[in-house]
This record gives structure tokens, sequence and C-alpha cells, in this order.
């Protein structure tokens, strides 16, 4: 092979780039991570050097955590979804309306994923055949699904406590070693595979140049409408997975039941280092983002503010970290 | 070493007669293309030869981005055949030009910006395990070879690792040739590449578009400035208004001719 090297004597910046550059937006999250706790600990060391708190988080972090994995696939493909609680809403009803009629956990919790991916995929269809923007699209099935919860069970709940009695039940949402909530595990579990999936795998790769430059994701071949598609069908599962988690730890099902679970996912994944523009993400930052985003509520209380402040603080943190990354971003310009 | 072809063979491609050793790389006959009642090419015959870098020149609207999206499969004719390496071949789509070894470098779509170059090289052609795992190790160390090797970035503490935004505009030209001559393509189509680059950049670029040929490959070249033309291509062929209206060897023209002729042809269009 001949070399074309242009002109080697042209003195060009040196510039590797340093562990420090490549993982900035993952060293700055975990950084405000140990800093957010320093506070706590300082403010009220009784509740935050006990386990009690850290089991509490355990129970409650999953129910949003897989939805904030699933969503940084939706977020750095440059698309976003606000349906999933919608989803979560449609796919629980679907789980606690099957199991009290047939009585069959397994069934229920097949039919609910089912639907969760059959929710995901109307989304990916309408965004990529039909070329709606994901928030436009996307608003649109949230108020569909939702509206058909509420006409399915004219505003009445489902009370599913006989799931405690299912073997199932205990592996999701059961006492590993008698302390740790078996869903933080399923969390973690998930988690690393989405991680795994968005750094080493081949479709992760997808994603990552679908956001980037689909023109170009194109033109190498990449099937973009089948990445966004996948990537929807996702977060539907992830929705109605959560949901599960969800019901098996509340036993009833409410019409409202994932309302309110938008918000706090979404700031997640954007608190976690991933970009809006697309392209460009990471798994760990948004594992951490969720980490974050849990424990503000409770610290906000614990260090002596009112529950008044917790908006603020979300609002305060989300707004601070957002423009923090945009400016590492165009530093490297 | 050479690496493993990177699509299987589609099974979707028509069925050719057995190859002909003394046809031409790729040779269009009679291509004509219309959209609607214009006629945007007419009646166009080309032969492109192995190694050799073919110039297409002409002024906007003569059909230059026709021709090539008709080669590279974006366009079907509306009449005409194409042949490559003696075969008659229909190019349903950009995959199926792909396929063959025709690969379009567009400087604006080929890479991914925020993607790191081991990434790039590898896009949409993964080497994975049977799970769909990308093979890390493998396509880093490919990246590394092809960044010594064919790009040359190795004065610059440029890592497999750094992202292509970080390199400059001729760099990313030279890994988007780079990339299509590492996947076996056989005929490279340059669309602008020296387009808003400085004088040193466009140096560069020119240096990989030789690199091409001395590979043994071909390439289509196009671009508005004669004098990078000039330097860079064996043959030239000058399109006005869909017709090819000259051809020319380079040992045939000198610089001054072929910038004569392209005038007289942009008067001649105007006095029309």
């Amino acid at each position: 092979m001949t070399t074309a090297t242009g002109n080697r004597a042209d003195p060009a910046p040196v510039h590797r780039p340093s562990f420090f550059h490549t993982y900035r937006f993952q060293i700055s999250i975990i950084t405000l991570l140990v800093v957010l706790y320093a506070v706590f600990i300082v403010g009220d060391p009784r509740t935050y050097l006990a386990f009690n708190i850290y089991r509490s988080f355990m129970i409650s972090i999953p129910f949003f955590g897989i939805m904030a994995m699933a969503a940084t696939f939706i977020v750095t493909l440059g698309e976003i979804d606000l349906s999933f609680p919608s989803i979560a809403g449609l796919s629980g009803w679907v789980f606690s309306a099957s199991y009290v009629y047939s009585g069959s956990f397994l069934a229920a919790l097949v039919l609910c994923l089912l639907v969760g991916a059959l929710t995901g995929l109307i989304n990916g269809l309408l965004v990529t055949k039909l070329g709606i923007p994901s928030i436009v699209a996307t608003i649109g099935t949230m108020f569909l699904w939702r509206g058909l919860v509420n006409v399915l069970t004219e505003g009445r709940g489902i009370p599913i406590s006989a799931v405690t009695a299912e073997p199932l039940h205990a592996l999701l949402v059961g006492q590993v070693f008698g302390i740790i909530p078996a869903q933080f595990i399923w969390f973690v579990g998930t988690s690393i595979l989405m991680g795994v999936v968005y750094r080493r795998h081949r479709f992760g790769s997808h994603v990552l140049f679908t956001g980037d430059n689909q023109e170009s994701a194109r033109m190498m071949g990449i099937h973009v409408d089948r990445v966004k598609i996948l990537c929807f069908v996702l977060m539907g599962v992830s929705a109605a997975l959560s949901v599960v988690f969800i019901l098996n730890q509340m036993l009833f099902f409410w019409a409202s039941t994932g309302d309110g679970y938008l918000l706090t996912t979404l700031a997640a994944v954007f608190i976690g280092g991933t970009s809006v523009f697309g392209g460009k993400g990471t798994m760990i930052g948004t594992f951490v983002g969720v980490l974050i985003i849990a424990s503000l509520e409770p610290g906000i209380i614990a260090i002596g503010l009112t529950g008044f402040w917790t908006e603020f603080i979300y609002g305060l943190l989300i707004t601070v970290s957002v423009a923090i990354y945009a400016l590492m971003l165009r530093r490297r310009d | 070493m050479a690496p493993p072809r990177p699509f299987p063979i589609d099974p979707d491609l028509p069925v050719f007669p057995p190859m002909n050793s003394t046809a031409p790389l790729l040779q269009l006959k009679g291509i004509q293309k219309s959209f609607g009642p214009v006629q945007v090419l007419k009646d166009i015959d080309l032969e492109i030869g192995y190694g050799e870098i073919v110039a297409l020149i002409g002024d906007n609207g003569a059909g230059k981005s026709t021709l090539i999206k008709i080669i590279t499969g974006v366009y079907t004719p509306s009449a005409g055949e194409i042949y490559f390496k003696g075969r008659r071949i229909r190019l349903r789509d950009v995959r199926a030009s792909r396929l063959l070894g025709i690969e379009a470098v567009y400087q604006e779509r080929a890479l991914a910006e925020q993607q790191e170059l081991w990434r790039n090289i590898f896009a949409g052609r993964e080497r994975t395990n049977a799970l769909g795992f990308l093979d890390l190790k493998a396509q880093k160390a490919e990246t590394d070879r092809l960044m010594r090797t064919s790009i040359g970035l190795t004065s610059r503490a440029v890592t497999v690792d750094s992202e292509v935004g970080e390199l400059s505009g001729g760099e990313k030209q030279g890994v988007a040739i780079a990339r299509a001559l590492y996947f076996h393509a056989e005929l490279i189509i340059l669309d602008e590449p020296t387009m808003g680059l400085s004088i040193i950049e466009t140096e560069r670029v020119l240096n990989f578009t030789r690199s091409i040929r001395d590979q043994g490959k071909s390439a289509i070249f196009i671009d508005h400035n004669i004098f990078h033309v000039y330097d860079v291509a064996d043959r030239f062929i000058i399109l006005d208004r869909g017709r090819i209206a000259e051809r020319f060897r380079k040992a045939e023209v000198s610089r001054e001719k072929l910038i004569e002729t392209m005038i007289a042809l942009h008067e001649a269009e105007k006095a029309s």
C-alpha cells in the first residue's frame, strides 16, 4: 500500500484524547452524585449512614430506572418518547386484568410485555413510515393509551394482592438474602445488558450512527427505520416490564398507574449527559442520573428543607447540568 | 491481509453472464434519464477502465450529479445499459452498487462526526461474533493499521478512539476513501471532494485520490476546479446539457485547452 500522507511537515496540534476528556460526562455526573451524598450525609448523618434509606431506594429506583435506560437509546437517536407512562398504564391494565381473569401470572406477564412491544411498534411506525416527528407522534399516543385505560377501567382500580402467593412474584420483587429487593437486581442486570448493547453491540453502534448522521448511516447500509422502530419497541417493552415491578410492589392497579414517571425518567437521561441532539450518550451517565433523581426528594427532606423545594431543586440540577454539558461540547469545537 | 467480503452475496441480485476479462470496469451504453418532460441525460456512452481516474466536468445542470446517481444506484436510467466488468447489471439501490464495489464518497455525508474513528470505519459492516457483539479488538487494530498505512495519520496524535470531528476536512475525506478501499471498492466516486478545503488540505485529498489508482482501483472525480482536476485525472469527460461534449486523454490536452473548451461550451450555452 502506498501512503497518501499529505503534508507530514505541516505542524498539527497534538491532542491525544485523554482519559478525562473521553469520560468527561461520566466523571462530571459521578462527581455530582458524590457531592450530593456528601451534603446529605453531613445534613442528616443518622439517616444517610443507615442501611434503611438505601433499601427503600432499591425498592423504588427500578420503577423508572429501567425506562430511563431504554429512553437513552431513543434520545441518542435524536428522538423522544413521551408516551411510555401511558404504555405502562395500558400494559399494566392488561397485566392486572388478565391476571385476575386467568389466574396465570406467566400469561399476564407475557401479554403485558406483548402490549408494550406492540404500542412501541406503533410509535416506531408513526415516526419512521409516516414521518411524524416523535415528539408529536408520542404526544398523540400518550393521550391515546391513557384515554383507552380510562375508558376500559372507567376510573376503577384492580386489586391484585393474590399475586403475593405466586413464585414469580417473589422472583421479581422478593428479598434477596433477606435484605436486597429483587427488583434492584433486575434493574442492575437489565442496565448492564442495555449498557453493553449500547457500546459493544452492532445494534448500539447503529443507534449511535443513526443519531449522529442519519444520511451517512443510510449510505453505509444501516437500516435506519428498522433501528428506530426497534428502539421504540425496546422503550415499550421496558415500560411494560417496569409496570410489572410497580404492580407487584403496590398490589393494586390504578387508572393512573405509570403517570408521574415521565419527567423523572427523562430528567435522569439528560442529567446523565446524553445529548438531545443525538449521536452521543452514556449508559453509566443515565444509571447515575437515575440514582441522583431518586435520591433528591428524600435528601431534600433529610437536610431540613420542605417538600416544596423538591421540584425547584430538580429544575436547578437539570438546567445546570444540561448547560454544563452544552459548554463541554462547545469547547471541543 | 485481505479482509473478508463485507457482505454476503445478495441472493436478490440478477444472475449475470460470465465475466468478460477484456471488458472495462464500468461501461455505460446509451444512458438516458428524464424527469417528467425534462430530459436530463441524453445518450451517454462512457467507459471507466481499471486503475484510472476519470474526471467528470461540466457546468451546474450539465447532468453530472444525475449521472453519478445512476452509477451509484440512486436513480434508475430511463433507457440504456450498464455493464460492470462486462456483465450487464441493474442497480436497484445504493446497496446493490456497493455490493458490486461501487462506492460514492460525499464530503458531508460520509462520516458521523461524534463517533470514534473505528466506529466510522466499520459502520454498517461491523465485525461481530455470532450474537452481534462487536469484535472491538479486531476493529481497533484494523483501524489503527489503516490509519498508519493509507490515511497517514501517524504524525498527529490521533488514535482510533478519537472522534472523527477532531480530524481536518482533508483527513475526513482520507478516512472515507480508505474505508471504501478497505471494503474492496473498485470504483470510488468523489463528488466535489475539495470543496471548501484549504490548499494544504486539498493537496491531501488529491494524494488520497492518487492512492486509489496506485492500488489498481478506479475513481470518478468531480470538481469545479479545473486545476485540481487536471492535476489528478488521467482522462477528462466534459458534460454539457446532458450530453458528453468532449473527451480528452491527459496527453492530448493542456490545462489551458481544457479551460478554453469549458469556456467555449459555457458561451455556447448562454447564446442558445
